[in-house]
């Protein structure tokens, strides 16, 4: 059960290698007793990330789960509720994919959809239906900014960011008063694993920054948070943009 | 599940979704937890308890207060059975201007008789007269198995009962020994404290002479006068002490404020908290004696303020309150200064000397020091400060009560409530699968 100053006992992270959801973990274990239950494809980095976690205390239990698989996602969910209450889930996994790539290769774009947003609705749902049943819980779903506004330069990965987020949007409307929670987390560039190959955009974040806004958000119930905060500003003006003129930026 | 509702304790925190049930006889309940799915059931009364006790995330929660019947009453020894969905509220208004009162109240009158038993309720007259459990002569209560039993104090289960969180079964009536009064009023005496120590040693010489005691502290006064506080200690009026015009046993409370439901965050910060610290010090008489106070005034003065607990925001509060023996006394020390250090705004802080504990293995009162804090949830820093406070009980030997709690970490319980095997024991007994859940006993492993 969440304690009523916002300290889970048991988080479910989907994307067990996900650098800002273990930012989460992270966080709340240094807080308090914490069971996680890792769900991620088998790798050397999942079960490193499931050690670290265990050392530092936390009861670690590791779930196999490849998101383009649809049809394992209801056995996954059943197991990873299967240990007692999810208090906190953070829907986590999603590639980049490359723009250029994906626009030439047909399979690759098409990955790029079912992972980041066929894959989330799927794991979405089962997740949000097994804390209706249990009558509580607090799910994150990781979107972008990328969703706000598709950039000619990443247009691809954009439109299933903001397919997701309009699911997310959706989806906790649809649960206010069913004692489940939606957070829907909008981060702007963020330095890591997935971006290394990148350049840093303006307002460029962290892992660990996104991970202390999403517990902050989700103490005091909100349902949408920008990271960095000024990001929720700045993509209001972009928003209304003329076309040709939001064509034009550097982007 | 669209007959689902979202239920939180008083302290507004942590709302979880439940079936909430209406019952209206011991056999609706029996029904009930015969019918309970595998997220089980637990009674809730008037929803008083400040944490997560009487919600059950998923499963069913009995609604009890349609449950209110009183069976009977006899004038001349004080003694009354009545169903446990009764307030104490509705049992003064019948009882009061009979010359009998409850013989245990706690700061509102709005608890029923059942959540009095399952919380194991205390008052400012603990010291003399100890917890509510100790004035019940019998007690029904439905068990797993869907029977109705009837317990006496003789019985093991009846105190796994008092202060058992609804844990055990669903108490569906109460026969409880009220206490004779002359008057509706009490007389007081107040004084102002300088500081902890001046609070904590007029308490010590002088709490035999009274029937109630409790002191409020300053959290917010600093440097030499931390810990500063009014002492208000008080008996029950006699009958000359009052006008002869007067109507002795006259009691007609009113709620003539109410709290809307929304109001914005942060109305109680760290300045308004301290303004109205400094108002409430200086308004109190440095001493005054013999005030002759109505009960409502005395005991249940936030009662006067409908909802107050909405002035906290959306986010709500929590309350934290601690329970050390006399050998830890310093507990209560340390806790004043490091909450006075650290800014903590607390509005509501209450000290008070407690008398024995009783027979039930998860009652919350010993013999000692207790201290009783509301906190805004959105004070920066205020897990920690709890933290540290948990520690500080720990060591000292002391607990802190569940029927506020919403945070406690569950290693903690088993020092805390060292008869905890004892009660697990007995529950186990009557309830081997544990249809009787809740939040707290979820979140507690309780």
């Amino acid at each position: 059960m969440m304690s009523s100053l916002g300290q889970p006992q048991s988080v479910l992270l989907l994307g067990g290698s996900s650098e800002i959801g273990l930012a989460i973990v992270d966080r709340y274990l240094a807080a308090g007793a914490l069971r996680v239950v890792l769900a991620g494809r088998p790798s050397d980095r999942l079960t490193a990330a499931a050690e670290r976690l265990a050392t530092a205390g936390a009861t670690v239990e590791v779930l196999p789960f490849d998101a383009t698989e649809l049809r394992s996602h209801g056995e996954l969910v059943t197991r990873a509720f299967a240990g007692g209450d999810i208090d906190v889930a953070v829907l986590a996994f999603g590639v980049l994919g490359d723009q250029a790539t994906a626009e030439r290769e047909l399979a690759l774009a098409m990955e790029v959809v079912q992972t980041n947003y066929a894959a989330a609705v799927s794991v979405g749902l089962l997740v949000s239906q097994a804390m209706r049943a249990q009558g509580h819980g607090a799910l994150v779903v990781l979107s972008s900014v990328a969703g706000e506004r598709p950039r000619r330069s990443n247009f691809l990965y954009g439109s299933t960011k903001a397919g997701l987020d309009a699911f997310a949007t959706g989806l906790g409307d649809s649960l206010l008063g069913s004692g489940v929670h939606v957070l829907v987390v909008r981060p702007g560039f963020v330095r890591g694993r997935m971006t290394e190959h990148l350049e840093p955009a303006p307002l460029s974040t962290t892992p660990e920054a996104v991970a202390v806004a999403v517990l902050a958000a989700l103490r005091s119930q909100k349902q949408t948070v920008w990271v960095p905060g000024s990001l929720r500003f700045v993509m209001s003006a972009l928003r209304h943009l003329p076309r040709p003129l939001f064509r034009r930026l550097p982007l | 599940m669209s007959d689902r509702r979202l239920l939180a304790g008083w302290g507004r925190t942590s709302p979880t979704s439940a079936r909430l049930l209406p019952v209206g006889t011991a056999e609706d309940v029996s029904l009930a937890v015969q019918a309970a799915g595998p997220r089980g059931l637990v009674a809730r009364g008037l929803g008083r308890s400040y944490g997560d006790a009487a919600q059950d995330a998923g499963g069913v929660v009995l609604d009890m207060t349609t449950l209110c019947r009183v069976h009977s009453f006899d004038h001349e020894t004080g003694v009354v059975e009545a169903d446990a969905g009764l307030s104490l509220h509705a049992l003064m208004g019948m009882s009061l201007h009979e010359g009998w009162f409850v013989p245990v109240t706690p700061g509102t009158r709005f608890v029923t008789l059942g959540g009095a038993v399952a919380a194991d309720i205390h008052g400012k007259n603990h010291h003399v007269d100890g917890s509510f459990g100790q004035h019940v002569l019998e007690l029904s209560l439905v068990t797993a198995d869907g029977g109705e039993r009837r317990l006496s104090p003789a019985d093991d289960l009846f105190w796994a009962t008092v202060g058992g969180m609804g844990l055990t079964g669903v108490v569906t009536r109460v026969r409880l020994q009220l206490r004779a009064v002359e008057t509706s009023r009490v007389t007081v005496d107040t004084e102002r404290a300088a500081d902890l120590d001046d609070v904590m040693d007029r308490m010590v010489r002088g709490d035999a002479d009274y029937t109630y005691s409790v002191a409020w502290v300053d959290l917010l006064a600093r440097g030499r006068a931390t810990g500063r506080g009014v002492l208000t200690r008080g008996r029950h009026s006699r009958r000359d002490e009052l006008p002869a015009s007067a109507d002795p046993l006259s009691f007609a409370p009113r709620a003539s404020l109410r709290v809307p439901p929304i109001v914005p965050g942060g109305l109680l910060r760290r300045s308004t908290v301290a303004a109205f610290n400094e108002v409430w010090f200086r308004k109190a008489p440095r001493a005054a004696r013999g005030q002759v106070q109505g009960l409502a005034g005395f005991f249940h003065p936030l009662d006067g303020v409908a909802g107050w607990n909405n002035v906290y925001g959306p986010r709500g509060f929590v309350q934290y309150q601690l329970v050390v023996p006399e050998k830890g006394v310093d507990a209560v020390r340390t806790a004043v200064t490091l909450l006075s250090a650290a800014r903590t705004p607390s509005f509501l802080t209450v000290l008070k000397r407690f008398g024995p504990g009783n027979r039930g293995p998860l009652s919350f009162p010993m013999a000692g020091w207790t201290l009783a804090l509301d906190l805004p949830t959105g004070v920066p820093g205020l897990a920690a400060v709890l933290d540290r406070l948990d520690e500080l009980v720990l060591a000292a030997g002391g607990r802190v009560y569940l029927a506020k709690d919403a945070r406690l970490p569950r290693e903690h319980l088993p020092a805390m409530y060292p008869r905890l095997p004892e009660w697990r024991a007995v529950r186990d007994r009557v309830d081997p699968h544990h249809v009787f859940t809740s939040d707290l006993s979820r979140r507690l492993s309780l």
